[in-house]
């Protein structure tokens, strides 16, 4: 029997309308034309410019700095919450804990922003590059804990317990047994939680304060303010970056990634 | 004993940060609201119901209703383009499959204010569509594209649709197709076929995208900012302006008190539905 094709012509439209907008973008950051109207000939005069600005390279150097600290802070945070809510899952307080880990997935980025925002003010905290840390922490560390979580549901907790038999002491199962079994979801966390805040701006805008820069609020402005032909540029270098994060992600972690492919 | 000990190290650092820096915060948004606000942006000593006095008499149901149509209508097209999708991904041979879903994920991978950005520069009056539209003679070269709800729309469509798409694409893997194809034999037409035989059996993968959609779409802020013009405004930009502009935090708590309302009611809607749905069946099993 002839299957109907039209699920099939409108993923083929959905596609093309997923990539379309970004492949515009990539070719116009090689266009000579400042306003992008109409093609005026190969340029790379953007990118050149792009390096002279060392407004955004201080900004890109200070959404780094957060980003390695919240992954390594968040993976820490999210890894135990992980082992707690998957080795007592049935206690009263996992299911709360589990609650707590749920409820910010959920939540709205402009409530998280201004909740923390307001939090911050009353207690008197500058805002700055340490307010911008302690929001993007807990954020991440739902994601965090919830990858590592559906790895640990994944596999079979009787080797844990085979090793425990064959006389292996706690520290020794968790670095022998527990961490290799737990690594690739490990690094799928890890990538989350580093591209979750890179990627962040509503957040990272309302903790910020006026003197920290990230990477996202420096494009805001830019585009704000009709930079138009660097962030063609800007965005062509970090999409370059972002495909080959996935392209090494995948090898990694035989996607792994999002669970459903094997 | 050890094992209390145990879940306790386990459990206590998450739990206070969250406590911490979610749960508290949170709670001081309601607070807030009853607070005055000091002349230097910050938060004034004693209380006052001034602020939600206030609210209500400001036109703000305007911009809470467009808030909620915006929303409800990028859901709509959402669903309308991810049911198809998720079907024909799924219905895909196992090799293509995977390579369907990475396509379908990758763009989300990139930075969210760059594809805001991308269709900025697309619908711009000398961008690309507006040539296209007005050689196709489908719009006049005065024709806004950009600065209006129909972009805000299609911006937040664009941006949700990959999150609608997976989970209905996860439901549709557990579809016994055969059910589709026994509906064919027996004389269903292909769209009859896929609403009432293909649409029941996803029913958990629709609830989960329209909630998935939805909870963004009513906090948006930055499509609207950005692509949007003034009669575009949703709730998240007349937050974002009483903190940034008015520097009146209290009147941002109330109005972040609404915006929380507004979401809690579609998840509070489906907690409910599934709570009653799942009691009739059980009575089915002991039945049967």
């Amino acid at each position: 029997m002839r299957r109907s094709r039209l699920p099939f012509a409108v993923l083929a439209f959905v596609l093309v309308f997923f990539y379309l907008p970004i492949l515009i973008l990539v070719v116009n950051s090689f266009n000579a034309s400042r306003f992008g109207s109409g093609w005026q000939g190969f340029s790379l005069r953007w990118y050149v410019r792009l390096f002279q600005e060392a407004e955004i390279w201080q900004a890109a150097r200070n959404t780094l700095v957060i980003a390695v600290s919240v992954t390594l802070v968040s993976l820490v945070l999210g890894t135990t919450a992980a082992l707690a809510l998957h080795r007592f899952a049935k206690t009263r307080l996992q299911r709360l804990h589990y609650t707590f880990i749920y409820t910010p997935l959920v939540v709205p980025e402009i409530l998280m922003g201004i909740s923390l925002l307001m939090a911050f003010v009353s207690a008197g905290v500058p805002l700055g590059l340490t307010t911008i840390f302690l929001a993007h922490v807990t954020f991440c560390v739902s994601y965090v804990a919830l990858v590592v979580l559906g790895r640990l549901q994944d596999f079979d907790d009787a080797v844990v317990e085979a090793a425990q038999d064959l006389g292996a002491d706690w520290w020794t199962t968790a670095r022998r047994v527990l961490l290799p079994m737990l690594a690739p979801g490990l690094a799928a966390g890890a990538l989350l939680a580093f591209t979750l805040s890179v990627d962040d701006f509503v957040i990272t805008f309302f903790v910020a304060g006026p003197g920290a820069t990230t990477l996202p609020i420096r494009i805001y402005s830019m585009i704000k303010h009709g930079a138009t032909p660097l962030i063609n540029a800007l965005s062509t270098l970090l999409l370059t970056l972002t495909f080959l994060t996935v392209g090494a992600s995948q090898r990694l972690s035989k996607n792994k990634l999002f669970g459903g492919g094997s | 004993m050890k094992k209390k000990i145990q879940e306790a190290a386990l459990t206590i650092p998450s739990f206070v940060w969250l406590l911490l820096f979610f749960l508290v915060p949170t709670l001081l948004v309601f607070v807030l609201a009853f607070r005055p606000p000091d002349p230097y942006g910050g938060i004034g000593p004693g209380w006052t119901t001034a602020t939600i006095r206030d609210l209500a008499r400001h036109p703000y149901w305007v911009i809470a209703w467009r808030t909620l149509w915006a929303s409800a209508v990028t859901t709509a097209i959402c669903l309308a383009l991810a049911l198809p999708s998720g079907y024909a991904v799924a219905r895909a041979s196992p090799r293509r499959r995977n390579l369907l879903l990475m396509m379908v994920i990758v763009p989300f991978w990139t930075s969210f204010l760059i594809r805001v950005f991308a269709w900025r520069s697309l619908l711009h009056p000398e961008g690309p569509v507006k040539k296209i539209l007005v050689l196709l003679g489908l719009a006049s070269p005065q024709t806004p594209l950009l600065y209006n709800n129909a972009a805000v729309i299609l911006v937040m469509t664009y941006t949700f649709l990959p999150f609608a798409i997976l989970p209905i694409y996860a439901a549709a893997e557990k579809f016994d197709f055969r059910l589709v194809e026994a509906a064919r034999d027996l004389g269903a037409r292909p769209l009859q076929a896929f609403r009432k035989v293909f649409l029941p059996g996803v029913r958990q993968g629709v609830v989960t995208a329209v909630l998935i959609v939805l909870i963004p779409a009513l906090g948006s802020y930055v499509i609207p900012d950005l692509v949007g013009g003034p009669s575009s405004e949703m709730l998240g930009n007349k937050i974002a302006q009483r903190v940034f502009v008015d520097r009146n935090l209290p009147h941002a708590s109330a109005l972040s008190v609404v915006l929380i309302l507004a979401v809690l009611a579609p998840l509070l809607a489906v907690l409910f539905r599934q709570r009653k749905k799942e009691k009739p069946e059980i009575i089915l099993e002991e039945g049967g």
